[in-house]
This record gives structure tokens, C-alpha cells and sequence, in this order.
């Protein structure tokens, strides 16, 4: 396979989800800050309170147009780009997707024209109602985006049909509350909860700053501070599980995180490190500097302070000792599963049913390795540690910094006069393309540590992709680069112009 | 004919809302302005000419598809 052609369609799949995951966010996040304000608007009946909802409303309406069917294109590059990958997925992919699909369609067109157009029109109760269930559909939407995303990363309920080359659903269940689905999806929405209110808190300190609507900003302030501080103990608590899955079904993936290139019982988490260039070989020095908390990396992984936590070269070159075998063995197991497929529809073919029972039984006996035999170097298997480490950090570091924030937003909000602490206004302000950085890192650690796997251990992203022109995808990329940079620039020009406009008497429709 | 009736104006209810709603927008006509331009450019030109079911293209049959998928599965590995 053309390593172009590969490097291309996934410089494309990651472009066209980066752009995608700009939007997607502030509308998971902003309708559950929305519906909270509304709630207290029908609590209180104060009017204050239904100008601060609308406002938001607007923005979120905003958001939600330039976004929506942005994700459209990722589905039309499984179909186009990645048909290897489509038709070995089956329906086990497709399912989730039409879900979301027919969820999306009728939340949208329902409970979201409510919101918009029936105030005065429908009861408050039954507005507030639609507000609500806008935010859990909008939300109930990106669960099945996520159960797909997760089942690659863990393909759970699945059975392989070599007549078909297609994986079947052996488990519904199984596939939504794979424990790995659950996690995702809580750890994903929660980022976008305190993205979301980051950016509620950043738009207000603007508003403070420039003296204007103070009583609307320091409330929508209350409300998105305790929101995010809430949200965050929850995005700790959920990417404490995601550590502690990696380490148990992606290993590889958590050693990169880690640049534990030499596995160890009591192993130290690095806090904070510089890496030297990386090498093939993948040293345990290959740090410039660092700082460890001891025994911190075996407590998050095993619940154990002294467990041992393998390393990249255990991974790699096995370690018996642990019960780890080497990839040059899983590599010879899946070229053996790979022709049994083979072998498999030849017999078929020849109507010879004996061989192929047999070699039914050899793709079954080694199919768990399956992706291995398109491997053709053991370090294959080891995904880009730079930038997994890095963008690890760099989530971790900011969503510390975003926790400092909440509160340092309720203590000026409620015991001090924040329009007097103008360094904190502005670090707020600063806070919003911080929040999104956040979030794209944490999408990067996801995406990136999991390379090569397209669907772990069962298919490489060099298998998945559909033979096309390397020239085709290249012109497929300038133009999506082209469309969402347009699209980024119209929602962020909208969007400032209805934050200067700020929140009017009639709303903002 | 009253359940006619009531099912009618029950339809011409959800109209209105819809029809008036979309009437009295102002920032929300430019959103739609995007959004449809948007879904130009994706189904009229993105999906037409340059994203087109790769399988779907070559097969009609789905047993064609799989013996391809297969053929393709099975040669990779060197």
C-alpha cells in the first residue's frame, strides 16, 4: 500500500473531525448551561433571567448551525476513503450512526424550533421542557457517535463472518455499555461541559471588561463557574477510568502517554518532561528533564502502587515474565488468521467443506490477532510518542488551570468585585481558545496514541484504506481545509458580532 | 368530519409556529442562508463529484463486495 495514500487519508479523516470538534462542544455543553438558566428564569419568574437565556440562546443557535452536518462529511470519507474499513465494520458501526442519524433529525426539527420560536407561543413549562430535552437529545446524539468511535478502540460484542468479511453484532448491549464506550462518552461530554463553561465565563469577563451588562455577566458567571467546577470533578473522575482502560486494553497507547519505554512495578507518573529526539530503539533516558510523583503511574493504571506497568519495549519484545508475548509472534498469528480468510473462501469456492471447517478454525484460533499480520516491522506498533505525551499534558495542565479558574470566578463573582480585577478578566478571556485547545488535545491523545490500530489489533489504518489516487485525497483535503476555514471564520465573525451586540430586550433570533 | 377538523387545524397550528417563527428571525436568516449553502456544497459537490461510495461505485452485488473486501484483506500482507 502507498504510504501516501495512507498518510493522506488520515491527514483528511483528522482534518475534517478537528474542524468537526470545534463545533460539536459548545452545543453539547451551552444547551445544559442554557437549560439551567431557564430553569431558574420559570423558578424565579424574574425577566432578567429569560434576557440572560436568550442570549446564550443565540450563541448556541449560532454554534449549532455552523456546526451541524459538519460530521456528515467524516461518514461520506468511510464510504469513499476507508471502504476496507466500512465493510469490515459491518453493522456494528452503521447501527449507532443511523441512531444518531434519526435521533439528530427529529430532536433537531422538534424540541430546537420550540426553543427558538415558542416563547410567548407554548407554555414556559413546556418551553423550559424543549430546552431541556434539546440539551439530552444533543447529547443522547453524541453518545452513538462515541459508542462507534469506542468500539473501534475496544471491539466489543462482535462476531467476524469470513463469509461476508464482515463483523456482526453478537451483543448489542455489549457494544453500548462496553466499559470503554461508557467512559468515552461521559469523559468526552464532560470536556465539552467545561469547555462550554469557559467559555460562558470568558464571554462575560468581556463583558465586564468593557463595563457593559455587568449584572447579566456576573450571573451567567455563577452559573457556568458552578457548572464547570462541578463538570471537572467529573472529568477527572471519568479520565482517571480512561487511564486505568488504556493501560488495561490499549498498553501501548498508555506507555506512549507515558514514554515508559521500560515497564516497571512502582512506576512514577512524569508531571512534567522534556523528551529527547526519539529513536527506534526507544530508550527509557530519552528525557531531557522531568519531574515524577512515585508510585503515582502504577496507582492510576492498577489501583496498586507497586503493580507493575509495562513499558513500549515490553510491549514490542515481550516479557514473559508478566505473561506479555512479543509482537513478532502476534504478527505470525495474525498472518496466520489472514490465510485462513484466504484459505477459507478458496474451499468454499471449491465447495470442499471439510477444508474449510479446518481453516475456519485456524482465523478463529488467531483472529484476536488479526491486524498483526499486515504488520511488517514489530515497531510498527508503536504509535507517535511525541505528540501523545505532549497533548496528554497539555489537556491534563489545562484542565487544572480551568478548575483554578471556576473558582477563582465564584470567589470575585460573589465576594469581591471582579470588574476591579482586570488580570482575571483578561486571563478569562484568554481561557476560550485555551478551552478548545484543550479539548483537541485530548481528542489527539485519543486518536493519535491509538495508531496504527483503525479498530484495535484487528485492522491497521494501511489495510483500511480504499486503493484511490494519492492526487484525489490531496484535492480532497484543500477543499475541506478551504470549506471549514470559511465555516470557522463565519461562526466566530457571527458569534463576536452577537456578543458585541450583547443580550437585547426581544432576545436575538 | 370533527376529528378531520381538529386534525387540520392541528396541522395548520404546527404551521404557523413554523412559518412565523422562521418570519420573525434575524440573525437566524443568515444562519439558514449558511446552513443551506452548506448542504450545497456538501451533497451537491462534495458528495456527487468527488465522495462516491467506493464499493457501491465498482459492485452492484454484495457478494461482489465481500469477494473484493476479502481479495483486498487477503493480498495485503507481504
Amino acid at each position: 500500500m502507498d504510504a501516501s495514500l495512507v498518510d493522506w487519508s488520515r491527514a483528511q479523516f483528522a482534518l475534517t473531525a478537528f474542524y468537526h470538534w470545534l463545533f460539536v462542544p459548545l452545543t453539547l455543553g451551552l444547551s445544559f448551561i442554557i437549560a439551567f438558566m431557564e430553569s431558574i428564569y420559570v423558578k424565579t419568574g424574574k425577566e432578567e433571567w429569560k434576557r440572560i437565556t436568550k442570549f446564550w440562546m443565540t450563541l448556541f443557535g449560532v454554534n449549532f448551525a455552523i456546526g451541524v452536518a459538519t460530521g456528515i462529511i467524516l461518514e461520506f470519507e468511510f464510504g469513499t476513503n476507508w471502504s476496507n474499513y466500512s465493510w469490515f465494520v459491518g453493522d456494528i458501526f452503521g447501527a449507532p450512526l443511523a441512531v444518531e442519524g434519526i435521533m439528530a433529525f427529529f430532536m433537531e426539527s422538534t424540541f430546537i424550533a420550540v426553543m427558538f420560536f415558542g416563547w410567548n407561543k407554548v407554555s414556559k413549562k413546556f418551553h423550559l421542557a424543549s430546552t431541556w430535552l434539546t440539551a439530552i437529545g444533543a447529547n443522547l446524539s453524541a453518545l452513538w457517535i462515541l459508542v462507534a468511535n469506542a468500539w473501534m478502540q475496544y471491539p466489543a460484542g462482535m462476531k467476524f463472518n469470513p463469509e461476508t468479511a464482515r463483523s456482526e453484532m453478537a451483543n448489542f448491549w455489549e457494544v453500548l455499555f462496553s466499559p470503554v464506550a461508557i467512559n468515552k462518552f461521559l469523559h468526552t461530554v464532560t470536556s465539552a461541559y467545561v469547555l462550554s463553561a469557559v467559555f460562558v465565563i470568558g464571554v462575560s469577563a468581556w463583558f465586564l471588561l468593557r463595563k457593559r451588562h455587568a449584572v447579566i455577566a456576573k450571573r451567567s458567571i455563577v452559573v457556568a463557574a458552578v457548572f464547570g467546577l462541578v463538570m471537572s470533578l467529573f472529568l477527572v473522575l471519568t479520565g482517571d477510568g480512561s487511564a486505568r482502560l488504556m493501560a488495561h486494553h490499549q498498553p501501548m497507547k498508555f506507555a506512549a502517554m507515558e514514554n515508559l519505554y521500560e515497564g516497571q512495578s512502582k512506576a512514577p507518573l512524569v508531571a512534567f518532561g522534556i523528551l529527547k529526539s526519539e529513536n527506534e530503539e526507544h530508550k527509557k533516558e530519552d528525557f531531557i528533564a522531568k519531574i515524577e510523583i512515585p508510585n503515582f503511574l502504577s496507582y492510576m493504571a492498577f489501583l496498586d502502587a507497586n503493580a507493575y506497568v509495562p513499558g513500549i519495549k515490553d510491549l514490542v519484545h515481550g516479557n514473559p515474565e508478566h505473561g506479555i508475548i512479543p509482537v513478532s509472534e502476534k504478527i505470525e498469528k495474525g498472518k496466520l488468521a489472514i490465510a485462513a480468510l484466504k484459505d477459507f473462501k478458496a474451499a468454499q469456492k471449491e465447495n470442499n467443506v471439510a477444508r474449510a471447517d479446518s481453516a475456519r478454525v485456524v482465523l478463529d484460533e488467531n483472529f484476536k490477532y488479526f491486524g498483526y499480520g499486515y504488520l511488517e516491522n514489530v515497531h510498527e506498533t508503536i504509535p507517535p510518542i511525541g505528540i501523545t505525551f505532549y497533548s496528554f499534558r497539555v489537556m491534563v495542565g489545562l484542565g487544572m488551570w480551568f478548575v483554578i479558574l471556576f473558582i477563582l470566578s465564584l470567589i470575585f463573582v460573589l465576594y469581591k468585585k471582579p470588574e476591579n480585577k482586570r488580570w482575571f478578566l483578561y486571563l478569562a478571556v484568554l481561557s476560550i481558545p485555551l478551552a478548545y485547545l484543550a479539548s483537541e488535545f485530548g481528542w489527539m491523545v485519543a486518536e493519535f496514541g491509538r495508531q496504527p490500530w483503525v479498530i484495535q489489533d484487528l485492522m491497521p489504518t494501511s489495510a483500511a484504506v480504499s486503493r484511490l489516487a494519492t492526487a484525489s485525497v490531496q484535492t480532497t483535503f484543500i477543499l475541506f481545509a478551504i470549506t471549514f476555514t470559511v465555516l470557522l471564520i463565519a461562526d466566530i465573525k457571527i458569534i463576536t458580532k452577537q456578543i458585541k451586540l450583547g443580550p437585547k430586550e426581544g432576545g436575538n433570533n | 368530519m370533527t376529528i378531520n377538523h381538529n386534525k387540520m387545524s392541528f396541522v395548520r397550528k404546527i404551521f404557523n409556529f413554523y412559518y412565523e417563527g422562521f418570519r420573525s428571525m434575524t440573525v437566524g436568516r443568515t444562519l439558514w442562508l449558511i446552513i443551506f449553502i452548506k448542504l450545497f456544497i456538501m451533497f451537491a459537490i462534495f458528495r456527487l463529484f468527488f465522495f462516491q461510495d467506493f464499493l457501491g461505485s465498482r459492485f452492484t452485488s454484495e457478494s461482489e463486495k465481500s469477494n473484493y473486501v476479502i481479495e483486498q484483506l487477503t493480498t495485503k500482507p507481504k
